[in-house]
């Protein structure tokens, strides 16, 4: 193809104005590339810090003095048939008061399914001191609790529940969730206490659940709500979780508006630079015109260079920007060694980016090529 | 009795709109196939204009141009493209060379604005048209990296490559010392007898202007003179 090879030609005869360019296009390019994976990074851990050890779809009844009681049912009926469902697991809660030497300190008794419940808050990672509850009674309390009350490992209290009673628990072990307002209050056992203590046959008061996509949590929440009817009520993490939901979509947009101000700056340099081109190399439009080349492969001419700017600058910017990213994570650390921000490097993303810029470059090659075309032979042979 | 390859029928061209220069005026002329023709004329008397005109570089005001027959007013911008690639090979005052392209690829340029494969016979034939203009040794070389008359032997071979019927050259000497002038003027007398090329050719050099079979002198945008060769040495 002529006008390729006259593209490549024309950028590699002048070799300090084609890198100025594509360096230009590889720094756009780069900043979007960083940009895009420290927001996605940033967007990752804030949501799996969210709902990475909670449940992100909830059944629970509609009157919430009732139970659940058929919830081996539910499970196999309908939730087995969702393959997004990748864990599902019950709890039976009871708030309360732990009491000690006359302190008292309110507690929500949280009985679960323990080897189901693990794949959704993992107990045994959380596990900071003792061990997990494995029969009736022993339960496991948070670090600010343990630490407020002056509790003591393979020591028993009394728990008591208004209007219920109360029920002697022996705390096993301390774990840490980071969260103080759980680790101050839940005391974690297993169905069957909780169920004992309220007095109740094998029911549960929820049904808990993690999902593949948590962004698509509310599609299957009403999937389930038609299944289970009105008696149900369940609920997803989207809607508790509303102010950072729209966090992060402010913070979409403005990674938005960042690549877009990005790649017009770029495609306004390089349109200005192929224009520019285009007056330089009128002498051999002219002439290429002369001996019969026609005004549209005149115009892929510049195209081409576009094209070939978008290429080498995409190139360029990728791997700048990974580089960028590189240094980021190995430079901004934690006092641990752990980079700061975990970057999210999504090749999808960089395609993406990748792909703009060419896409750019070529759309801004536009205007030069059609400037080309009105180049006039008589006007270059006048001038000379 | 040989046909004519170019035939000009009533040509006028005007430039501008408000203040109007009248190039040419009503010009008349044929030129039969492998002709070698030489047109004078003082400076703005509209040779140039006349040149471009035949050679579909520009349109004229009114009139007919006929190339080969064919009438080129009623052809639109790629057919005259296509004309030109094939029947008209030009050569300016300046070479015009691409300087990003060495001189034996400028030389094939017509050939690849064709279309045409670069066949072993086409590069056979470019390299012959460098034997012809005495260029064997520099073909490699980048158009810059040529002397003038070496840059302007390139573009004459370019002229050549798709073997055109027609050759037109504006002033095609008119940076060069005499010497490289005379070498210039026998090379395409050469190619005119060689390869039965027919050529026009503007000239401000009367001895130049003699070695022509015909000579037309153009004045204000009209033929002044227009004779043999025999004619015009016998008129001096
Ligand atoms: N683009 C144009 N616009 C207006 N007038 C023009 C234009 N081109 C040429 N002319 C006028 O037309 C006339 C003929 O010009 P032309 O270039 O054909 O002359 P020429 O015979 O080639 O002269 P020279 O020997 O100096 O090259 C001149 O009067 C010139 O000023
Ligand atoms: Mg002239």
């Amino acid at each position: 193809m002529l006008p390729l090879q006259i593209a490549w030609r024309f950028l590699t005869s002048s070799k300090g104005q084609t890198l100025m360019i594509v360096l230009g296009i590889s720094i756009g390019v780069s900043v979007q590339v960083f940009i895009g994976s420290l927001i996605q990074g940033l967007q990752i851990s804030l949501v799996d810090a969210t709902i990475g050890n909670s449940s992100q779809v909830t059944i629970t009844r509609e009157d919430d003095t009732e139970y659940i009681d058929d919830y081996q049912s539910i499970t196999s009926e309908f939730l087995n048939q969702y393959e997004d469902i990748d864990v599902v697991s019950y709890a039976i809660d009871q708030p309360g008061t732990l009491i000690d030497d006359g302190e008292t300190n309110p507690v929500l008794l949280r009985g679960f399914d323990q080897e189901r419940s693990n794949a959704i808050y993992q107990f045994d990672e959380k596990l900071i001191e003792g061990r997990l509850p494995s029969t009736d009674n022993e339960v496991i309390v948070g670090d600010v609790l343990f630490e407020d009350m002056n509790l003591a490992i393979g020591s028993s209290y009394e728990m008591n529940v208004v209007n219920i009673g109360s029920v002697m628990v022996e705390i096993v072990g301390v774990y840490d969730f980071g969260v103080t307002a759980i680790d101050e209050s839940w005391m974690i056992s297993n169905l069957g206490t909780v169920q004992s203590l309220i007095g109740v046959g094998d029911v549960v008061s929820r049904i808990e659940m993690q999902v593949s996509e948590p962004f698509d949590a509310d599609i299957i929440m009403r999937g389930l709500q038609t299944d289970l009817g009105n008696d149900f009520e369940v609920t997803n993490w989207k809607d508790q979780n509303a102010d950072l939901l729209s966090g992060l979509n402010g913070q979409s947009v403005s990674s938005i508006m960042i690549q877009v101000f990005v790649t017009l700056s770029v495609v306004l340099g390089i349109a200005s630079v192929l224009a520019i081109t285009v007056l330089q190399k009128s002498k051999q439009l002219g002439i290429l015109k002369a001996m019969g080349i026609k005004d549209k492969e005149a115009s892929l001419i510049f195209l081409s260079e576009g094209f070939f700017l978008g290429v080498f600058g995409a190139i360029g910017g990728v791997s700048l920007g990974l580089g960028l990213s590189y240094m980021f994570t190995k430079f901004a650390v934690n006092p641990d060694g752990t980079p700061v921000i975990d970057l999210y490097i999504d090749p999808q993303f960089i395609m993406l980016s990748a792909g703009i810029a060419i896409l750019a470059a070529s759309l801004a090659s536009l205007i030069p090529a059609r400037r080309s075309s009105k180049i006039s032979v008589i006007e270059v042979i006048k001038n000379g | 009795m040989a046909s004519n390859v170019i035939e000009l029928k009533h040509v006028k061209k005007i430039y501008g709109t408000t203040i109007k220069t009248e190039a040419l005026k009503d010009i008349n002329l044929a030129f039969e196939e492998t002709s070698f023709t030489s047109i004078i004329g003082q400076s703005g008397s509209g040779k140039s204009t006349l040149l471009n005109i035949i050679g579909t570089l520009d349109r004229p005001t009114e009139g007919q141009i006929f190339i080969n027959g064919k009438e080129t007013s009623k052809m639109n911008k790629n057919e005259l493209s296509t004309l030109r690639n094939e029947a008209i090979g030009f050569i300016f005052q300046f070479h015009y060379l691409l300087p990003e392209f060495t001189a034996i690829e400028n030389v094939l340029m017509p050939i690849r604005i064709s279309k045409q494969k670069v066949t072993d016979e086409i590069i056979k034939r470019a390299n012959e048209l460098m034997d012809l203009v005495g260029l064997s040794k520099v073909k490699d070389n980048l158009a810059n990296n040529m002397s003038g008359g070496q840059q302007q032997r390139t573009a004459i071979a370019r002229a050549l490559m798709n073997q055109p019927k027609i050759i037109l050259a504006d002033e095609p000497t008119g940076n060069l010392d005499s010497d490289t002038t005379k070498q210039i003027y026998q090379l395409l007398r050469k190619i005119n007898r060689e390869l039965q090329t027919t050529f026009i050719i503007i000239t401000h050099d009367r001895k130049v202007a003699e070695e022509a079979d015909r000579i037309i002198e153009i004045k204000d945008g009209e033929v002044n003179v227009d004779v043999t060769n025999q004619q015009y040495r016998q008129k001096d």
